[in-house]
């Protein structure tokens, strides 16, 4: 007979059981079912922030108290309030991050035009770079620039890393690099979210991501897009699955059906590079059907400030457009004031010339017709997405959005964001609970790496680096601190001297003073109008133009966009330094494909770094939390924390210095005692972040003791009395203790996931920046029930009369700007206080590339002419000339549209996570996805092995042949699209033949930020 | 009151934490794979492999979806394995959870012959013929935890409890589910207690998502002797 299997369970199943209980009379259960002993029962129990993603998951590490002292298990920790227990494939697998054969445990080095490495001793290697240091420096120090101004630097030396290390290493890090004189000091963040900051602090004051991860759940619209956080930032999806249980609409914007799409109730596809086409669209539909708060508009945004008459928009171009320099005059875009220095402004958004005015007729270019054949997204799903989202605009109801490297990575990257800034003000969805932009940030400490500047342009707390023509510390606080002359804009940024002179006395402690103005002179200027960013300190390499380079915590040779340029500059140096888990294409990229190693001078030192749970110390996730993380086992080997190796090469370096050399005084008066029993001790460097009083002071009629910490930045002082080695984190480790280590569980009484006990966040504990905005102007929420902040302080005769708000910490503890009757108050500021005149900026006229969004086809693309307008690409972007940089626009050779992209199960270059057994079991190999139709067209079958080439070089992929990418209709033709992730690499797997995709990428920069244009390229797929 | 996993597939993200959650718990080694034109590695279960999220693009009604469904043993009610074996020694059930669990002794079975069994084509064995499969993380059961697939995912598509709280959760999100998408169903709940939540067929999420009743050729002899093994092997070491 045949037996179906769902039958033979019912036979076996009834009859065995049947005899077993009954028919025998004896029990069948085991012979003996003991307790098995937990493998973790004996262990060592340490929490531990999740070493990937910015979402900043909790975890536990498990080490034996016997034996080796080595890592049992990790998991999630169920009592951390972001991830609840959870981790993603990649944070599953810490425990083989750590306890992995493949991991760099001892110092190596490798000779001029040697072919191997050499084991080497910490103390040799150390003295070794520290005299290279010191004879590059030397040699390249500059006193003085061509025009004869003080300088105080070394273009010989360049810098990179890291978003991989802790907050009180980055901090470290930065002022040695700093002391030495080093401008070319960059790291990941240029490259990932340097676009953002431009944006959102253009737009509203701050460039960080302004809700939190927990926060997405109060949303009821979350639109995904420039994202793909199921992929890339796992967790997130929790709090984005319980909006949408609650019945919030999830819509994914994405060239290619992603595992975020799976789930979304709305996907739609968009050819790579047209976002700004797509949301100018909905900026005109919201404007169409005024949907906008016209409230919030009104009185928090500059939708009605009068611009100039000077500000024109004709053919694509802005007015004031310099075409030899690809610049723009930005005071043509400048506002009308009135006699008291206050932007004019029409709050009933009539007059002509008001921002909200120009908007409509900016964008009145862009609609639905136009922008699909731009886009490639089907006007149906334009007007799905449009009208869904912006039903978010009504009061009480909250739409966010999501977004990372598919908007940052652009030639219009700065831009991408602004047009979404934008329609966040027009909704009236910034500050509120289940609003804001979360940009999603893709390193652990990325958000604390910028935060602590580890960028040419900028100092810890988002200080700017002192140009050439800031002469004196007076001259540069002049310069750079902002001026009002509205009383109620709280212009916050008009405390800067505060904030610089404090970190002048962290960076040089007592031999700071006044007289010396406080060591000002010592740190480096960069000449004005230049730009140091990564794709030009790359250029500067290619073109011979370093001796040194310190590549820390960092793999340049994969990460960086056209990496054959890249890995070719490397070979043009003296020495490289660096510091790494794992060997890496970039250590070792003398001995990388192409390469002849007997032809390459460069003398690598390689120092191993070890992993984040075998050292303590902070990290800040995406949201501003800075969470405190605890040594579980040792590290492995001879491997050092970054903090050790930093402190060391530091002493070395201050030893060679005591000798004399170019310029000494920065290194010899760098405060560097952050030291207890021999070991770098993170503590003290987190307290010196904080900041302390460096005399006895009284303020608001208290004494505050000298060395005891500054309780907040409310209390730093310009005169020198305090010190704080980054404002924005003053606060954070206090009299009161740690406040990064807390664990506290409660929520905020608004009952919407703050959880202001748990972890620390910049700033003061405020979870939700420009919080002001959430309520009206008598200070109640717009959202009855989701609230973020009230004001609850008594009210008489329709006045108030006492200060009070409840809640999240408030973006300022002023009055509402009107009492409970209407009337206005004085002593009000508006909303947004990081921003000059208070408001949220729907103008934005500080960009380099425009104050409004305006749609520029990539760099590459698939099309002769822009549809919008008549200028190609993006007018201010910058173009780099050297050799290594051709491009191929709308040529026959490169037809298909690439982009790039990360996996859940690899993370970055995939340096901390292809040496992983278990990760790479999952994804083993480089891969392309094509559509199906483009399968047939090139007769590539799923599976195939092929070749993906731009013109500046090419890639073995296995194809996937997929349904979840589908040509787009441009303009009439049939454009396709395809991606690849770009987290391989040919150090690791060990076969060598899995290569990254920033092979086929331009060096090309956003105009504002000089972000690669890695998102949107030009490729052929052929088959091998 | 046995205890139960709920895996609702509709919000299951394909994160495969709970595929390496789980070999970080169990201390396996992971496979060599090849990128087969698809995420999903590797490209089945194993000896070492306890669980494969099956990954799988279908076009239903028009549009188009990326299934994903995290494989792994039902831990059947009634378990044909166990029933197969008929040695409490190599598989039992773990009277406190429900657990089926293979022990090393699964050396001496017919390796085959228990594979062939399972209706969900679960059990795999290594080279030396000893069967391996998830065994309910019971070491952490015993002591209190969840089991490490469960604990490690985000959004709530593993859940584990008490067999009746899994069932109501389980036929509550049915409810909501249906109304979106009216084919959705639980797989053989009242067989496995391993249920799945799924929007569409279960077929279209991988081949054994639900027990085949796909012909299978065995003789009414072979039927007969696995129906009555469990009895002449317990008669024969009783003797």
């Amino acid at each position: 007979m045949n037996v179906t299997r769902r039958k033979f369970i019912q036979i076996t199943g009834a009859s065995a059981a049947g005899l077993a209980v009954s028919g025998l009379g004896f029990d069948l259960t085991p012979i003996k079912s003991h307790a098995q002993m937990l493998k973790t029962k004996y262990a060592k129990e340490t929490t531990t922030i999740c070493c990937y993603c910015a979402v900043g998951c909790g975890a536990i590490v498990h080490t034996s108290k016997k034996g080796d002292g080595r890592v049992i298990n990790i998991e999630g920790d169920p009592d951390h309030v972001i991830n609840r227990g959870a981790l993603c494939s990649k944070g599953s697998s810490i425990s083989q991050l750590t306890e992995n054969e493949n991991r760099l445990v001892e110092p190596m080095y490798r000779a001029p035009y040697a072919k191997e490495w050499k084991k080497v001793s910490w103390d040799w290697a150390l003295s070794e770079i520290a005299k290279r240091v010191k004879k590059t420096r030397d040699a390249s120090f500059k006193h003085k620039n061509a025009r004869g101004q003080v300088v105080n630097r070394t273009n010989g030396i360049a810098s990179v890393g890291s978003a991989a290390i802790d907050n009180e290493e980055c901090w470290i890090y930065q002022a040695l690099m700093r002391s030495l004189g080093l401008v070319y000091v960059e790291h990941q963040a240029r490259q990932c979210h340097s676009s953002t900051v431009a944006a959102l602090a253009e737009s509203f004051g701050r460039g960080a991501m302004t809700n939190h991860w927990i926060d997405i759940k109060n949303s009821d619209c979350i639109l995904i897009m420039g994202g793909n956080p199921a992929e890339n930032h796992p967790i997130s999806f929790k709090y984005v699955t319980e909006a949408q249980r609650n019945g919030a609409k999830v819509i994914s914007v994405d060239p290619r059906f992603t595992r975020t799409s799976s789930k979304a109730d709305i996907y739609a596809h968009i050819r790579s590079g047209t976002d700004i086409a797509l949301l100018g669209g909905m900026i005109k539909y919201i404007l169409d059907n005024r949907l906008y708060h016209k409230e919030y508009v009104a009185n928090y945004t500059n939708a009605g400030f009068i611009v100039g008459k000077d500000f024109k928009f004709k053919d694509g171009l802005f007015s004031g457009y310099d075409a030899k320099n690809r610049k723009y005059n930005k005071k043509k875009w400048a506002f009308e004031m009135d006699s008291k220095g206050v932007p004019k402004m029409d709050r009933s958004l009539k007059n002509s010339r008001c921002v909200l005015n120009l908007l409509k007729k900016h964008y009145s270019r862009y609609n639905t017709k136009l922008v699909s054949k731009i886009t490639g997204t089907p006007e149906a799903d334009l007007l799905k997405i449009y009208k869904t989202y912006a039903a978010t605009g009504g009061s009480g109801k909250a739409g966010t959005e999501m977004y990372a490297m598919g908007w940052t990575q652009h030639t219009v990257g700065v831009q991408n964001i602004r047009t979404m800034a934008m329609i966040q003000l027009l909704l009236g969805n910034m500050g509120v609970a289940g609003g804001g932009i979360n940009a999603m940030r893709g390193e652990s400490n990325v958000q604390g790496s910028t935060d602590h500047c580890l960028l040419w342009h900028i100092w810890p707390g988002y200080l700017k680096t002192p140009r050439a023509s800031n002469v004196s510390l007076a001259a540069y606080n002049k310069k750079w601190t902002p001026k009002s002359n509205d009383p109620l804009s709280a212009n916050w940024w008009q405390n800067y001297p505060k904030y610089s002179v404090s970190l002048l006395k962290s960076f040089f402690g007592e031999k700071a003073t006044k007289a010396n103005d406080f060591g000002y002179d010592w740190l480096p200027k960069v000449d004005d109008g230049t730009d140091y960013s990564w794709l030009t300190l790359f250029d500067e390499m290619y073109k011979g133009n370093f001796k040194g380079f310190f590549a820390w915590g960092q793999n340049p040779a994969c990460s960086g966009a056209n990496s054959n340029k890249t890995r070719k500059a490397m070979a043009n140096l003296d020495w490289m330094v660096n510091v790494n888990i794992f060997d890496n294409e970039t250590g070792s990229f003398w001995k990388g494909p192409e390469m002849n190693s007997s032809t390459i001078k460069t003398e690598v030192f390689m120092l191993p770094a070890c992993v984040s749970v075998e050292k303590e110390g902070s990290i800040t996730n995406s949201g501003r939390w800075m969470q405190w993380r605890y040594q579980g086992p040792k590290p492995l080997g001879n491997s050092l924390s970054d903090g050790d190796i930093i402190m060391r090469l530091g002493d070395k370096i201050k030893e060679v210095y005591k000798e004399g050399g170019a310029f000494p005084e920065p290194i010899v008066n760098l405060k560097w005692d952050y030291i207890t029993n021999d070991e770098y001790d993170p503590h003290k460097v987190a307290k010196e972040i904080n900041g302390y009083f460096q005399k006895d002071v009284t303020i608001k009629g208290k004494l505050y003791k000298k060395g005891t910490l500054v309780p907040s930045f409310g209390y730093l002082q310009a005169d020198g009395s305090t010190s704080s080695a980054n404002w924005l984190y003053c606060n954070s480790y206090t009299e009161k203790g740690n406040m990064a280590a807390r664990r506290g569980q409660k929520d905020a009484p608004n009952k919407i996931g703050l959880y202001p006990e748990f972890s620390w966040c910049w700033p003061v504990n405020r979870r939700i920046i420009y919080n002001r905005a959430s309520v009206d102007l008598k200070g109640q929420p717009w959202d009855k029930k989701d609230w973020v902040i009230r004001f609850a302080g008594e009210a008489r005769n329709g006045k108030y009369v006492s200060k009070k708000w409840i809640g999240d910490v408030p973006d300022g503890g002023w009055y509402p700007l009107q009492n409970p009757d209407g009337t206005k108050r004085k002593d009000a500021k508006h909303p947004f206080i990081m921003r000059k005149h208070g408001h949220g900026q729907i103008f934005g006229p500080g960009r380099a590339d425009g104050p409004f969004p305006e749609h520029y086809e990539p760099l590459e693309c698939p099309v002769e002419n822009n549809l919008m307008n008549k200028q190609r690409m993006n007018p201010a972007a910058h173009v780099y000339t050297t050799d290594a940089d051709p491009y191929a626009t709308n040529d026959p050779k490169f037809p298909i549209v690439g982009t790039t992209y990360r996996l859940t199960e690899h993370w970055q270059t995939g340096l901390m996570t292809r040496p992983q057994p278990w990760l790479l079991e999952l994804q083993p190999q480089m891969f392309v996805e094509i559509s199906e139709e483009l399968g047939r067209e090139k007769g590539i079958k799923n599976a195939e092995r092929v070749m993906v080439s731009s013109i500046r070089g090419s890639v073995e992929c296995t194809a996937i042949v997929t349904k979840r990418f589908k040509p787009f209709k441009i303009a009439g033709k049939t454009v396709h699209h395809v991606g690849m992730p770009w987290c391989f690499g040919w150090r690791w797997p060990v076969s060598g033949t899995e290569e990254s995709a920033n092979l086929l990428t331009p060096s090309i920069g956003d105009a504002n930020t000089r972000i690669p244009e890695t998102k949107a390229f030009m490729v052929n797929v052929t088959k091998k | 009151m046995s205890k139960s996993f709920f895996i609702d597939t509709t919000i299951c993200t394909a994160c495969r934490g709970c595929q390496v959650a789980c070999k970080q718990w169990h201390d396996l080694p992971a496979e060599k794979t090849k990128n087969r034109g698809t995420y999903e590695n590797p490209a089945d279960l194993s000896f070492i492999t306890y669980k494969v999220v099956r990954m799988r693009e279908q076009v239903i009604g028009g549009k188009l979806n990326w299934l994903f469904f995290p494989e792994q043993c039902r831990h059947c009610i009634e378990a044909p394995c166990l029933e197969t074996a008929g040695d409490p020694g190599a598989i039992y059930r773990d009277e406190k959870t429900g657990a089926i669990i293979f022990t090393a002794n699964t050396k001496r079975l017919n390796a085959d012959e228990i594979i062939e069994a399972c209706p969900y084509n679960i059990p795999r064995k290594a080279p030396d013929g000893t069967l391996a499969k998830c065994d309910m993380c019971l070491d952490r059961l015993e002591n209190g935890l969840v089991p490490a697939c469960v604990q490690t995912c985000p959004t709530g598509a593993m859940n584990f409890g008490d067999r009746d709280e899994m069932l109501a959760l389980a036929r509550k999100r049915l409810g909501e589910v249906k109304k979106k998408n009216p084919k959705a169903m639980l797989i053989d709940e009242d067989t496995v207690n391993v249920v799945y939540l799924v929007a569409y067929e279960p077929d279209l999420y991988c081949a054994n998502a639900m027990a085949s009743n796909i012909d299978f050729n065995i003789t009414r002899q072979v039927a007969l002797k696995r129906m009555l093994r469990p009895l002449t092997n317990i008669t024969s070491r009783l003797l």
